[in-house]
């Protein structure tokens, strides 16, 4: 079986390109050209050179020594968390944003939860002199100030998402509002892989970076490619699509996926998409998501912003549904104390959504030999007060 | 004949009007039909509130909320018109997004539709290849019209390949938009209506998207054979209920 997309724009029974009309002539373009742009040698050198001057990459392939003779394993950690603006979602925005100029487009907008992709959107905006546009839920506006003032300090304009349940959800809806109103000069930057084809695919290629140099650093390493598992968390899934991306058709190498439980699948109040979920569509794909009997949208809770997402992208809603990848979902309590448990043994704050990640070490026991990859997504300043107020620093 | 093709014979400019049910009220469904068949209102779009609604503005997101609020489900809104036909003849349409029906099941959605005597349904993010693909013999079946939309920016090619797909009418979505901008419609507005006049297509149209008064109406109706009032009426119900439906049926229709 292949778990890449199909020529349709299908992962197995998930995506597709579930759009108004009024979006169509956008999403076309991008589907008409997305693969032919990045097959360019010029774009490949820009994004390339990009990556590594100003994001600081190759990130490191860390072998984590404290933190594997406490769980008794070889971890490895590759550290997105080193990247220019604190996380993986830069790779994804770099890749977008030279999209967006080679389609001729001059105004940028996108959609952000804890503002680590509205950060990362403007980031590269101001680095290539592009109007941007950020929508916010209203209530993430006031949990992320930060962020925020980051994003503005880079010359980005956020506007706050104002319907609905105001988080991430309806950020997203409104800048897909947003596209329909300006169809002709903007791009939209989603920030992960999700929405309608060709984005999942289009981020996870960006994102694909992330497994290719751990590939060539294992190699160095360990002497041989493949791990015997991958773990990455998942919000909407981009730093997990980018983490499995070249192993996905590797059936020797195990895929982890951690979904954020909340304060407990069963406590209402939760993010874990595969055990809450079913198929529905959402943003324009056909995948995993969270919903009412009659089909309404449910709100996602998570104590990190990042996984408080009510679907998975469809590449995710393949793995989950074929088996191929194995699912887990960890609490807030559980993702906390993993993160602390970092600091602690390996002097590195992650982020909370990395930390989710990190928890699979207190819920599963792996083989003395075995080599686990943990994509460390981000650091943890940004969660700072969070961790400040959990545990009462 | 289908009670949509039925209404295009005699070359009347026809006032379909939309409104999200379960709104104001939640049992108001029944009689704002009644209501608006008897002030001459030709057909009906009832629009099946769901709580993400990317292609509407801020109005009938709100009436969309206060619907859900208020408890409106598929399946009471199914309940609710059970009989409707013993009192409405006018085309009903239900309009909604694609997810509350793929959670029913899509075959008793249509199977539903067709023993209440729902004529079409419009769909907006289920597009014209997915459509095709899985849900036409569905659709067929059932002898329910699925109604597609085009806008300004949609190209000569597919406006024929939806005219092609499409039986009843063709939704013309007056400018790239989401509903409820109110900002009238310019000279580009005019050029996109008259360029499509001139398709000649198989399929009458009706305009849809910022039609709020007469006079916008009129302009809606020049090269086309309807148009469509959403959000305006939505407001009108906010502030008047439904006592204010004659009112505002008699002010589109004045010259
Ligand atoms: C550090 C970090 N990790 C993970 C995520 C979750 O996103 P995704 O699942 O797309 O990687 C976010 C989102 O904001 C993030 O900031």
């Amino acid at each position: 079986m292949n778990y890449n997309v199909n020529e349709k724009g299908y992962y197995g029974e998930f995506g597709g390109a579930y759009i108004p009309e009024m979006l169509y002539p956008n999403v076309e373009e991008l589907r008409q050209n997305y693969l032919k742009v990045m097959a360019e040698e010029s774009f490949q050198k820009e994004f390339h050179q990009l990556l590594k001057d100003y994001v600081g990459r190759p990130t490191p392939l860390y072998f984590a020594k404290r933190l594997s003779e406490k769980h008794s394993t070889k971890i490895y950690l590759k550290r997105e968390d080193l990247c220019h603006t604190g996380a993986h979602k830069v790779n994804n925005t770099i890749g977008q944003i030279l999209m967006a100029k080679r389609l001729g487009k001059t105004r940028i907008i996108a959609e952000t939860g804890a503002g680590q992709h509205g950060v990362a959107t403007a980031t590269v905006c101001a680095l290539m002199g592009l109007e941007c546009i950020v929508f916010m839920g209203e209530t993430d506006i006031k949990r992320q100030a930060p962020n925020v003032a980051r994003m503005k300090m880079l010359g980005a304009k956020v506007i706050p998402a104002s319907s609905g349940s105001k988080t991430l959800k309806d950020a997203t809806n409104e800048a897909i509002r947003d596209w329909i109103n300006n169809p002709l000069d903007t791009h939209y930057i989603i920030g992960s892989v999700v929405g309608p084809h060709p984005y999942p695919d289009m981020v996870a290629r960006f994102q694909s970076i992330i497994s290719e140099e751990i590939k060539v650093q294992l190699n160095e390493k360990e002497d041989r490619e493949n791990p015997d598992f991958v773990v990455a968390c998942v919000g909407g899934g981009s730093n997990a699509a980018g983490a499995f991306y070249h192993y996905l058709n590797k059936p020797e190498v195990g895929i982890i996926a951690v979904e954020a439980a909340g304060k407990g699948i069963d406590s209402g109040e939760s993010a874990a998409t595969s055990a809450l979920g079913n198929t529905g569509i959402i943003h324009g794909s056909k995948t995993l998501l969270m919903q009412t009997p009659d089909g309404q949208i449910t709100e996602p809770y998570s104590i990190s912003a990042g996984l408080d997402y009510p679907g998975v992208g469809p590449m995710h809603a393949n793995l989950f549904a074929s088996g191929r990848g194995v699912f887990i979902s960890v609490t807030d309590n559980e993702a906390m104390q993993a993160g602390l448990k970092l600091c602690k043994l390996e002097g590195i704050i992650p982020a909370i959504e990395s930390s989710h990640a990190l928890a699979i070490f207190e819920t599963r026991k792996f083989k003395k030999d075995d080599v686990v990859v943990v994509n460390l997504s981000g650091r943890g300043d940004k969660d700072l007060d969070t961790y400040i107020n959990y545990f009462k620093l | 004949m289908n009670r949509i093709s039925d209404k295009f014979k005699n070359n009347k400019k026809l006032l379909s009007i939309y409104f999200t049910a379960g709104y104001p009220k939640l049992d108001d469904t029944v009689e704002i039909l009644q209501q608006l068949e008897k002030d001459g209102v030709d057909l009906v779009e009832i629009g099946l509130p769901f709580s993400d609604p990317l292609a509407d503005g801020p109005t009938i997101q709100a009436s969309s909320q206060t619907a859900l609020q208020n408890g409106m489900t598929t399946e009471l809104l199914f309940r609710q018109l059970k009989d409707v036909r013993k009192t409405v003849s006018i085309p009903l349409i239900i309009m909604g997004y694609f997810n509350p029906i793929l959670q029913f099941g899509v075959e008793n959605f249509c199977e539903k539709c067709a023993e209440i005597g729902i004529d079409g349904l419009i769909l907006p993010d289920l597009p014209l290849a997915e459509f095709e693909e899985h849900y036409a013999e569905i659709f067929k079946k059932y002898g329910l019209l699925n109604i597609f939309l085009i806008t300004p920016h949609t190209s000569e090619e597919r406006i024929l390949q939806i005219d092609a797909a499409s039986e009843g009418f063709i939704y013309m979505v007056s400018r790239a938009s989401v509903t409820g901008n109110s900002a009238g419609f310019g000279a580009e507005t005019e050029e996109y209506f008259e360029r499509v006049a001139s398709l000649q297509l198989k399929n009458p149209q009706i305009v849809g998207f910022g039609i709020n008064n007469s006079e916008t109406f009129q302009q809606a109706t020049k090269h086309t054979n309807g148009a469509i009032i959403g959000s305006a009426f939505i407001k009108m119900l906010s502030e008047k209920g439904k006592d204010g439906i004659s009112a505002f049926v008699n002010s589109i229709r004045k010259v």
